[in-house]
């Protein structure tokens, strides 16, 4: 088990007839990965060919691709001014799970797509402006490389994608059951509490690192929820102590304004409800690491 | 980006919100030239507005009242240049005078935490909002909208209602709050602030002030926003690396940090701030993120742009390859130091993981540059680079 994409994940990719999807697609087939169709209503009919002779065909949109292929996931790569326009089309199709990958997507399109996808209530949402999420070992939906840790019982949740990165390299040891990348944008799909709420519920995860990051109140929010409804533990990283006022920093979502989004004020409420906040990365590992091997003995 | 309050005015005009007269002035000679026309509507009487993007002008004596020609001139003079809360005034708006009966407040916002829009509406107006949200929090209505229905008849009379306007006013405040939705919709604003959305003596309903932000992801949809930068505000660093495509924010510390994704930045600027408390308190000197999947050249873009900064002693590369392959952020680094050549001295510290990792650090070690260090650890270089510049 694991949250979200599993081994029944079935993916077809939004987008990959262009050079990130052709990369991406590449990798996600190399790290074992069920990519079933790609979407392209120019290049509907025809097939992209991947190395080792693997074949996939592109369909004109996602509902043809879902019912050829009983696909369940899509990952959109699709250029930030058409990505409105590809999650609602997949939303419309009734896809369960859609993972925007693409950067750059305006407020205004993600609001609206977001909203969309509540009303009919059939799709979950990723992203965009993220790595989307992986499995390893079972299935990998997005950038984040497959190589750098495979499976295990530590769920990680956050709003950067080299931090989740640098996070499961320092604790390749022990393995992830899932990792879900929700990005930094304003208006994301999935939040925190979403992922903190299904790696509760999944029998395959022992612990949860979430990494926040300043802007908005997500971690505030996420801290009042694991204190309510959390019991498995739960380690916390936040970056941007340093931030300056009212300074966009890289992520569009990664703004101290006035007061408020600040890393301080987001730590002190993780620590309120009793999560462990490490003061760098490799701090918070280890604090994990020691979680992991209490939990063992 | 944030609007000047006279972008703002001829935004809210574009889209049928009303405004008074104004006009923009450099100097006050402008001024005087602004008052004669805008004034005519208002017997000579106008007021004369500092812009600056920052609140509180008013009690910095930013705004003042003129009731002649010669006096919009001998205001304009004395708040062009004056320093307010550290911006410095480079234009006054000259705004045809008004005799207000009524002050309100409203705002449309993003609101991140239920990804939907938030209206706020007050009949206390003129006052800081922040203040009245907090002392009088009952006097601030907030009202939920949909993204994708929008500010449309039924939304306004709610609006309106939940603020507790009378209504006789209530019906004229209506089609304003549509029309300043239609510029939040249609300019792809993620914030529109009235404050004060004034009634005059005569009963009319005119946006007095506004404050307007504006989404940088949605430059695609308005090639007109391009107009509408400050680009003499822009730090001249910030606007190098922004010719290059690079993600950079000037901060003031000395050492220089070039990493990769924006959450793997940040945290470097935090470890080495930690890392510099124990060698004179040394600060990260800026942020830059090269991005997923950063070549060779826009490595050495960025390092470039670093090392223009006079400030920076030490500077810390900190990449962990994701999709960024470790060797060419080292083909980077090789490629830009030879580039420098021997007149640059300031120290590179290296930590590199990931992807190619074994590669990076190949290239690195045969070209063997005697001023770049390489670390095993993120901490362990933090703590390196931030010795260095209190050394340097």
């Amino acid at each position: 088990m694991a949250i979200f994409l599993t081994a029944d994940s079935k993916v077809i990719v939004q987008g990959m007839t262009g050079s990130e999807g052709m990369k991406h697609t590449q990798r996600m087939l190399r790290s074992g990965t069920a990519i079933v169709g790609g979407v392209n209503p120019r290049k509907a009919g025809t097939e992209v060919e991947f190395e080792g002779g693997v074949t996939v065909p592109v369909f004109g949109t996602v509902a043809e691709a879902m019912e050829a292929t009983g696909a369940n996931v899509s990952v959109v790569f699709v250029p930030a001014a058409f990505t409105k326009a590809a999650a609602v089309e997949a939303i419309d199709a009734g896809i369960p799970l859609c993972v925007v990958i693409t950067e750059g997507v305006a407020v205004k399109d993600t609001a609206e797509f977001y909203n969309y996808a509540k009303e009919k209530g059939t799709t979950r949402i990723v992203g965009p402006n993220c790595p989307g999420l992986i499995s390893p070992g079972v299935s990998n939906a997005g950038i984040i490389p497959a190589d750098i840790s495979g499976g295990g019982r530590i769920g990680l949740v956050s709003k950067s994608g080299t931090l989740t990165y640098q996070m499961m390299y320092e604790l390749r040891d022990f393995g992830f059951s899932s990792a879900v990348g929700i990005g930094g944008d304003p208006v994301i799909g999935t939040t925190h509490i979403d992922c903190l709420e299904a790696f509760q519920n999944d029998p395959d995860t022992d612990a949860i690192v979430m990494i926040g990051e300043i802007g908005g109140d997500a971690e505030e929010r996420a801290a009042a929820y694991i204190k309510d409804h959390v019991t498995k533990p739960v380690v916390g990283y936040v970056a941007g102590f340093t931030a300056p006022e009212g300074k966009t920093m890289g992520h569009a979502g990664a703004i101290v304004s006035g007061s408020s989004g600040t890393a301080a004020a987001k730590q002190e409420a993780l620590e309120a409800a009793g999560v462990k906040v490490g003061k760098t990365p490799s701090e918070t590992a280890d604090l994990m690491r020691h979680i992991m091997e209490s939990l063992a003995r | 980006m944030d609007l000047f309050e006279y972008q703002a005015r001829d935004m809210f005009e574009k889209h049928g919100v009303p405004v008074l007269a104004g006009a923009v002035a450099t100097t006050p000679e402008e001024a005087r030239d602004a008052a004669e026309r805008v004034g005519a509507a208002s017997g000579g009487v106008t007021v004369v507005k500092a812009q600056v993007k920052t609140g509180g002008r008013g009690k910095a004596g930013g705004v003042k009242l003129a009731k002649t020609v010669d006096e919009a001139e001998e205001h304009a003079r004395a708040i062009l240049g004056m320093d307010i809360k550290g911006h410095t005034v480079h234009r006054v708006m000259i705004a045809q005078g008004a005799q207000i009966a009524e002050e309100y407040y409203f705002s449309i916002l993003l609101d991140r935490a239920n990804r939907t829009y938030l209206a706020m509406c007050s009949t206390e107006g003129g006052v800081e909002i922040e203040q009245l949200a907090v002392e009088r929090p009952e006097a601030l209505a907030k009202v939920a909208v949909d993204p994708n229905v929008g500010i449309d008849d039924a939304k306004a009379r709610e609006i309106v209602e939940a603020a507790g306007f009378e209504p006789d006013v209530a019906a004229k405040v209506e089609p304003v709050l549509k029309a300043l939705w239609a510029v939040y919709r249609d300019e792809d604003a993620t914030l529109v602030e009235v404050n004060p959305l004034v009634k005059t003596e005569s009963g009319e309903i005119i946006a007095l002030d506004g404050k307007v932000t504006l989404d940088a992801n949605a430059d695609f949809r308005h090639p007109d926003h391009a107009a509408l930068e400050d680009s003499s505000a822009t730090d001249p660093l910030e606007a190098a690396a922004q010719e290059k495509g690079l993600n950079y924010v000037k901060l003031d510390g000395s050492v220089g940090i070039i990493g990769n994704g924006a959450g793997l930045v940040m945290s470097t600027l935090d470890v080495v701030a930690y890392a510099g408390e124990e060698f004179g308190g040394q600060k990260p000197a800026n942020f830059l993120d090269i991005g997923g999947g950063a070549s060779a050249e826009i490595m050495a873009d960025g390092l470039h742009v670093i090392l223009s900064d006079p400030q920076v002693k030490s500077v810390f590369v900190n990449v962990f390859g994701g999709i960024t392959a470790c060797d060419a952020v080292a083909n980077g680094i090789v490629g830009a130091l030879d580039a420098l050549g021997d007149e640059e001295d300031r120290p590179l510290v290296v930590r590199l993981d990931g992807n190619n990792v074994e590669e990076g650090r190949r290239i690195l070690a045969e070209r063997n540059h005697p001023r770049v260090i390489i670390e095993a650890t993120m901490d362990g270089a933090a703590r390196r680079a931030a010795e260095l510049a209190s050394q340097n």
